[in-house]
This record gives structure tokens, C-alpha cells and sequence, in this order.
């Protein structure tokens, strides 16, 4: 499986990695852009209001009828954040030619679609469809609403907000519920003019095809992509340190506590960080699983995310809210182990194998190969999951405890209830 | 050990029964890095009372899941450890039937099979230890207790069902789970436990008779005889209850609604059923449908609204549901939509287009390893090749739709279940 990297028309890449072990063909069509409050919203409402029809397909039922027929293809649309990038388009899958029992060809016929979606949407006096996009804003002021909802997640996009106030990643990838409500038909327009003219334009592919074939699909779907001049990606900026640690303190009628914990990462050894961070809390082997939950029974989950382009550490449990003092002290022993090197040999043996494992296994997925390749782009790096691994494998102990000392304590984030302790 | 070879999905099975009666399914994934192993019993939380020793016994709700935590304590500390150690990426689920434990790794597969063999065949609960995890649970308790989608479907099933262990939670309460001992424990292990009750499917590129040998050295070399259960007495079609409304933080009703359906039988039949059961929801209200786009244009639905047919032991339904502003149109719009079909008969050109989705959504949910593993050992337990599927679906004629919808998605069989923002 080796990945090539191919230009197709102006700011117009391929990433094509050809694989005969799935099922299906994977692809992906995604706009690369700066994340922005000012734009955050806009992005994000385009795709939504794009898969509503084309000119061909103008209404939902028409192009889903059109997708039925591919037996079953997909097309999703997406909105990501990967570093301070956000990335929109439109995510499609088929069943491979191989296994459909006429000897259809799907290919071309869904590469169209896409090409379609983005290229001849359903336009009233030159402006997209007034009642799409009104009904779609709608629908993503609801979505913004419902973050609420889930609560784990909720907290930890809570911390990243107060975290990186300031910064892009703070920054909701839908955006806002005032800038969304703002949005009218006809600025929708505008931006989409410019957005498909400006951005660059990725292209995925993962399957059974040769390459020319998919080349020559993409292409004839994206002829009449207007081109203009080229962007500039910038590249994430690190999160800079905190002086002092801040607290926030919400409540919510909630049973369960949600702690989040942030952390600064002042080295530029990021291999080294990645390994400590597996060591710290990265696997149900590491130091907050094998503490926080089973030593102490304090909790069903702690875990740490490496925000690799930010430079920075997040920790995320729910417990009990008369634990939070607890929890907090242990979560603060384990990354003070790290520094002091207190670790025994199985630890980072287990912390390179589960890397190992991890590394290997994205190949074994089209759609998470597609989400580390958009990743590696958004972020302006050209790495691949072996050249990682490697890095990862030849960090020494030494580098990992001084990778752990360069962690510093930024923002708690505690989500609690409105009457606690619980009873 | 068996080969079976199905050239019209690209796959390729071995199969043995070992003299235990365990039965053992290898998968073959030839270019693939990452291979599993899931190791199943039929025992989830809907199986609390069962004769053990010619007696029957009642046991408290969430005890499989209870069992499955406490199964990866061993003599000498713990099996997730053991496996994470050697690279691999070690999980367990307990759902209303089955309990599997299986692992994902791309190195030193055998040996890891080896451990998962031995930790779910062997027990080792002491008091001390299973007290200690009524902290983990209870948290994992109080996390789904602030989470919509699971309170929305517990209650759900407690309006569908009157006698019926389907309306118990599979994790139990946190008052219910008090009531767990290292002794009922290792009773529900005996009696459920037995290689005769359970599956072992491996997924990767392996060696076939190295996982055969392998569980012939691991596992008892005698199995025993199947095990009584009691489901409760025959449900009515009428739910037990219409409605269920529980107000939480979220930012806007949400709401499923459940159909009972005619208690599934088994075999080949029961595969049959859970096809027409999915084409019928494709049909009443997937993507492509009328309905669907009716309510979406209305703004009643927005893309969180879907469903599906569920089959659990003895009992089956069917359930929809998603964000609204007014579910009982909703509700009741799917009603009337289903027996308008029923009445007036589905579309021609609609049946044969989804119909191909159908087949297609099938074809694709061979890329997961995971549905792979499950739906061999689901067949194994109910008597049926999954792998024939191809066969099985083109049995299936627009008539037996119709007679579906007509039998099973009336106002009469229905409940509501509710989520409401707190005002």
C-alpha cells in the first residue's frame, strides 16, 4: 500500500493509495481552510446546504434515490477541525466493482456526484436555494445547541475553549450560534464562490482502481472547478504556556461529575512526548487507567489525549463530584511519576507496543487513512504512519522523562451538579 | 478443520466443533496487518434467571456485566494488562444476548489468543475484589444516567415490555449491583461459560489450525449440557406502557418511538427476518424515502432522525427516532406512513432501488472485522451460516415487506419514549 501523491489541476491534489482488501472503495473530497470565528459557521453550513440537491439531483429524495442505485453508495458531508485548519467536503463510499453481481462500474458514476455536489449546486436567481439554506441553519444552530447533550464530550471542549481562548483551536469546527443565525442566502453564495475558487481542494482515494482510472474520474467531475490564486495554509502555532493554572467550575444537573485537566508541552521532542503520553494515560495500560480507575476505583474512565500540533496534554474522567480533590491529586502523582522517571520496564515496553499496534492497524482503514493523511496536509507535515512509528520507537527513557518534566498544569475544567454531594 | 470458500463475497471460512463442543471460526484476511479474536458467550443482560444443578436461579440485573469487568482478574493480576503488554488492543462488551471478549493486534497474535482463552475459561473473584468494582461501575451507571440516547432507550423498552428481561438495563442499577458476590459469580460463570455455550471467531491472517490447537490446549477438554433459561412469560403485542417522558440537560425533545414485532424465530428464518425487518425501515423511512423527505422539508426531522429492527431473545421490535420539535407527528406520521404502504402497496422502482442498497449496506459491513466476528457467532447460536446471506436475501419478495409493515407497525403495537430540555 503506497500512497502517491499527485497534482491534478491548480491547488488540486490526489492522495491515492491503491488496496485490494476492502470491501468498498473509500473517497473523500475535502477544502482545506483556515479556521476562523469569522468563517467557522459559513464552512460548515455549506456542505450541509450542498447535499441538499444538485442540478441534476435537485432534491434530497432524487439523490438518494441516485445513491440507492450505486447499491447503497454513500456520501457524508464533513466538518473537522485538524490542528487550526478546518476541513470541509464531503466524505463517499461504493462497493467495490468485485463483489456487485452485474458488473456495474461505481466509480465514476459517485466521483461525478461528488464533482456535481461541489461544482452545480441548486441555485434560484444565482443564489443557492434561499429554503435549503434556511432550513439547513436551522439544523446546525440545533447541533451547536445539542453539545450539551452528550456530557463527556461536552466538557472536553469546554476545556479546550477556556484552554485556548484566543488561539483557533478554542474554536469550535461548526461554529457559533450568533454567527450561524447571521447568515444569509446570498453571503452563503458569496462564500462559496470564493471558498471553491480559493481553498485548496484535497482528493482521497482508497480501493481496488488504478490510478489512472481514478485520476481520469476526478478530473472529469472537477473540469469546471473554478481556480483562482493560492492560498497560503499556515501552520498551527503552539498553545504558550499559562503563567498560573486556571479553575472553571460549572454546573449542571448532571449525576456524574466531568473532569478535565490541561496541560502546556514546552519541548520540541514530540516523539518523546507521544511515548509519555501513551506511558501517562493513553491505553488501558497506562499509569491513569491502572490508578485512577483500578487502584482506586474512582472512576469508569481517565484517559490523556497528545495534541500533537498544539503541543498540549488533555485529560478527561467523570466521577463522583465529592472526588474531584481526589481524583485531581492522583491524576497530578501519575504525571509527577513521569517526571521522576518512576516507572518499571513492562510500562514502556507496553507503551511501544500498543504504539506499534496503533500505527500498524491505520492501514487497515480506509477512512481512518484518510482522516491521518487530511491531518498531516491540514497541519502542513508530510509524515507517514511507518516514519512516525519509528521516531516513537527510538525515543530513549531519558528523552521520556524529560519530555514529561516540560508538561505543566494550564486549566481544570470540573463540570458538577447542581447538588453535590451526590446522594 | 473445514474450509468453505464463498467466491460471491470474496470470502473464506475454516471451521471445527472441538469435542468440547465449542465451535471454532477462522476468518481469513489474507493482506490484512491486523488480526482479532473474539471469544463469545451466549450469556447478556437479558439471561437473570436459568436452572443451575436442576434449580432455577434468580440473579440481580447487570450481572453479566458485572462478570464480564471482574472476568479479566487473574490469579496473577490482570488480563487486560497481559494483553496490552504484548501489544495488543484488549475490549470485552455484554449486550442484552451475548458477552464477547475479543482483542485487535498485529503482532504475537498467538499468544495473546492465548491469554484471552485463559482468562475468560478460568475465574478468579475474591470478595475484596468485587466490591471494589461497584466504584467503576457505579460511575459507568452514572455516566449513561446523563447520557439521552441510552435513558431514552431504557425507557423505551420499559414501555414495550411488561414481563420480558428486555426491559432491563443491561449494567443494572447502582442499587441492583449491591447484590453481587464472588459466589454468583462464579455460579453465572459455570453455568454459562461452558465451551458448549460459546464461539470462538478469529479474523486476520493466521493459521487456521494453530488457533484450533490452541483452544484445545487452553480450554476444558468436556463441555456440558445446555442450559435452561426463563425469558418470563409470553408478551402481549400492546406495550405496557404508551408513553415515557424524563426531562435533562439537553437543548432540545428528543424521542424514539418502539414497535413490538412478532417474536422471532430461529434458523435460517431468523436471519430472513432481520433483513426484511432492515429493508422495511429502509423503506418506511430511510434516506431515499417519501416519508423522509416529507418530514425533513417540513422541518420536523433533521439528520439525526433513523432507526432499525432489533432482535433480542424472544422478542423483536422495531424503533425510530431523533431530535423534533413535535414527536407525536412524527410518531404518528410513521404509523400512517407504514400501513399506507401496506395498504396501497411499495413502489416497484422504490423496492428494486433499495433493495440493491440493501445489498450493498450488507457487502459493506464486511470491512469490520467486528461484524464479522459477531454475525458468525450470532449464527452459530441460532442455527444459521450468516456467510449464505447472498442466497437468503434473494428469497426475500416486496410481499414480505408489506405483510411486515402491515403486521407489525400499528398504532396498537406502539410506545413513545421522551427527552425534554428542562424548561
Amino acid at each position: 500500500m503506497t500512497k502517491q501523491r499527485i497534482q491534478l489541476l491548480d491547488n488540486v491534489f490526489l492522495t491515492y493509495v491503491p488496496a485490494d482488501k476492502f470491501k468498498t472503495d473509500f473517497l473523500s473530497a475535502q477544502f482545506i481552510t483556515p479556521l476562523r470565528a469569522e468563517t467557522a459557521g459559513l464552512n460548515a453550513l455549506l456542505p450541509a446546504v450542498l447535499q441538499r440537491g444538485t442540478v441534476q439531483y435537485p432534491d434530497m429524495q432524487r439523490l438518494s434515490a441516485a445513491l440507492d442505485l450505486l447499491y447503497g453508495a454513500t456520501i457524508e458531508h464533513s466538518v473537522r477541525k485538524r490542528g487550526e485548519s478546518q476541513l470541509w467536503g464531503f466524505l463517499a463510499t461504493c462497493v467495490d466493482d468485485a463483489f456487485l453481481p452485474d458488473g456495474s462500474k461505481l466509480l465514476e458514476p459517485l466521483t461525478g456526484l461528488l464533482g456535481q455536489l461541489i461544482c452545480q449546486p441548486v441555485l434560484e436567481g444565482g443564489t443557492l436555494s434561499p429554503a435549503y439554506v434556511a432550513s439547513e441553519r436551522t439544523n446546525l444552530i440545533d447541533a451547536i445547541r445539542s453539545a450539551i447533550d452528550e456530557k463527556r464530550t461536552f466538557a472536553a471542549r469546554r476545556l479546550l475553549e477556556e484552554m485556548c481562548r484566543g488561539e483557533a483551536y478554542g474554536l469550535s469546527h461548526i461554529g457559533d450560534e450568533a454567527s450561524v443565525a447571521a447568515i444569509t442566502p446570498e453571503a452563503l453564495t458569496a462564500h462559496y464562490r470564493a471558498a471553491i475558487a480559493q481553498s485548496r481542494l484535497e482528493l482521497y482515494y482508497c480501493g481496488r482502481a488504478e490510478r489512472e482510472r481514478v485520476e481520469s474520474a476526478f478530473q472529469t467531475a472537477f473540469r469546471s472547478l473554478p481556480r483562482a490564486e493560492d492560498p497560503i495554509l499556515t501552520p498551527p502555532q503552539a498553545h504558550p504556556p499559562r503563567q498560573s493554572p486556571q479553575v472553571i467550575r460549572e454546573q449542571m444537573d448532571v449525576s456524574q461529575g466531568k473532569l478535565s485537566v490541561g496541560y502546556s508541552v514546552d519541548t520540541d521532542d514530540k516523539d518523546a512526548v507521544v511515548v509519555m503520553n501513551t506511558m501517562f494515560g493513553a491505553t488501558s495500560n497506562s499509569k491513569l487507567f491502572l490508578n485512577v480507575r483500578e487502584k482506586l476505583s474512582l472512576c469508569y474512565y481517565a484517559s490523556s489525549t497528545y495534541h500533537r500540533s498544539k503541543n498540549m496534554i488533555t485529560v478527561a474522567s467523570g466521577i463522583e463530584f465529592e472526588n474531584y480533590q481526589k481524583a485531581l491529586d492522583e491524576i497530578g502523582a501519575q504525571l509527577s511519576a513521569m517526571q521522576n522517571g518512576d516507572w518499571e520496564a513492562w510500562e514502556l515496553t507496553a507503551a511501544r507496543s500498543s504504539l506499534s499496534n496503533g500505527h500498524r492497524s491505520i492501514f487497515d482503514s480506509a477512512s481512518q487513512l484518510e482522516d491521518f493523511y487530511m491531518g498531516q496536509i491540514a497541519t502542513g507535515r508530510d509524515d507517514d504512519p511507518e516514519k512516525l512509528l519509528e521516531a516513537a520507537l527510538a525515543v530513549t527513557p531519558e528523552r521520556i522523562q524529560s519530555a514529561a518534566k516540560a508538561v505543566k498544569l494550564d486549566t481544570i475544567y470540573f463540570l458538577t451538579g447542581k447538588e453535590e454531594p451526590h446522594s | 478443520m473445514t474450509e468453505r470458500n464463498y467466491a460471491q463475497i470474496g470470502e473464506r471460512v475454516y471451521e471445527e466443533t472441538l469435542p468440547n463442543c465449542l465451535t471454532v471460526r477462522v476468518v481469513s484476511k489474507p493482506h490484512h496487518a491486523k488480526a482479532c479474536a473474539f471469544f463469545v458467550t451466549r450469556y447478556g443482560g437479558m439471561d437473570l434467571r436459568f436452572q443451575l444443578n436442576g434449580q432455577w436461579q434468580d440473579t440481580p440485573a447487570g450481572i453479566a456485566h458485572y462478570l464480564e469487568h471482574k472476568m479479566f482478574d487473574t490469579e496473577d493480576g490482570n488480563a487486560l494488562q497481559d494483553l496490552a503488554q504484548n501489544g495488543a488492543e484488549p475490549n470485552a462488551f455484554t449486550s442484552n444476548a451475548i458477552t464477547a471478549y475479543y482483542f485487535y493486534s498485529t503482532e504475537h497474535f498467538y499468544e495473546n489468543l492465548k491469554i484471552l482463552l485463559e482468562f475468560v475459561s478460568v475465574p478468579y473473584f475474591t470478595d475484596e475484589s468485587v466490591e471494589k468494582e461497584q466504584g467503576i461501575i457505579g460511575q459507568e451507571i452514572r455516566m449513561v444516567e446523563d447520557t439521552p440516547d441510552w435513558q431514552i432507550y431504557t425507557n423505551l423498552m420499559e414501555c414495550l415490555y411488561e414481563k420480558s428481561p428486555a426491559r432491563v438495563s443491561v449494567a443494572g442499577t447502582v442499587e441492583s449491583i449491591r447484590h453481587i458476590t464472588a459466589q454468583t459469580l462464579y455460579d453465572c460463570h459455570r453455568a454459562f461459560y461452558d465451551p458448549s455455550n460459546m464461539v470462538l471467531c478469529v479474523v486476520g491472517n493466521v493459521d487456521p489450525a494453530r488457533v484450533s490447537a490452541i483452544a484445545r490446549e487452553v480450554l476444558p477438554e468436556a463441555g456440558g449440557a445446555p442450559i435452561l433459561r426463563d425469558y418470563g412469560e409470553e408478551e402481549s403485542s400492546a406495550p405496557a406502557r404508551r408513553e415515557h417522558a424524563q426531562v435533562m440537560e439537553v437543548s432540545m425533545t428528543q424521542f424514539l418511538a418502539g414497535y413490538k414485532c412478532d417474536p422471532p424465530p430461529e434458523g435460517v428464518d431468523l436471519l430472513r427476518l432481520g433483513m426484511i425487518g432492515d429493508m422495511a425501515c429502509d423503506i418506511l423511512f430511510g434516506d431515499s424515502s417519501p416519508l423522509y423527505s416529507r418530514l425533513y422539508e417540513q422541518g420536523l426531522i433533521n439528520d439525526t432522525f433513523g432507526g432499525n429492527f432489533d432482535i433480542l431473545p424472544g422478542v423483536a421490535y422495531l424503533y425510530v427516532g431523533g431530535d423534533t420539535n413535535d414527536p407525536h407527528a412524527v410518531h404518528a406520521a410513521v404509523t400512517e406512513e407504514a400501513q399506507r404502504l401496506a395498504r396501497e402497496g411499495i413502489d416497484e422502482d422504490f423496492y428494486q432501488r433499495v433493495r440493491r442498497a440493501a445489498y450493498g449496506q450488507m457487502i459493506r459491513g464486511l470491512n469490520s472485522f467486528e461484524t464479522i466476528a459477531i454475525s458468525q457467532a450470532e449464527g452459530v447460536f441460532h442455527g444459521y451460516d450468516y456467510f449464505s446471506f447472498p442466497e437468503v436475501f434473494s428469497s426475500i419478495t416486496k410481499a414480505d415487506l408489506e405483510d411486515f409493515l402491515r403486521r407489525n407497525v400499528t398504532a396498537d403495537r406502539t410506545a413513545i419514549s421522551l427527552i425534554t430540555p428542562k424548561a
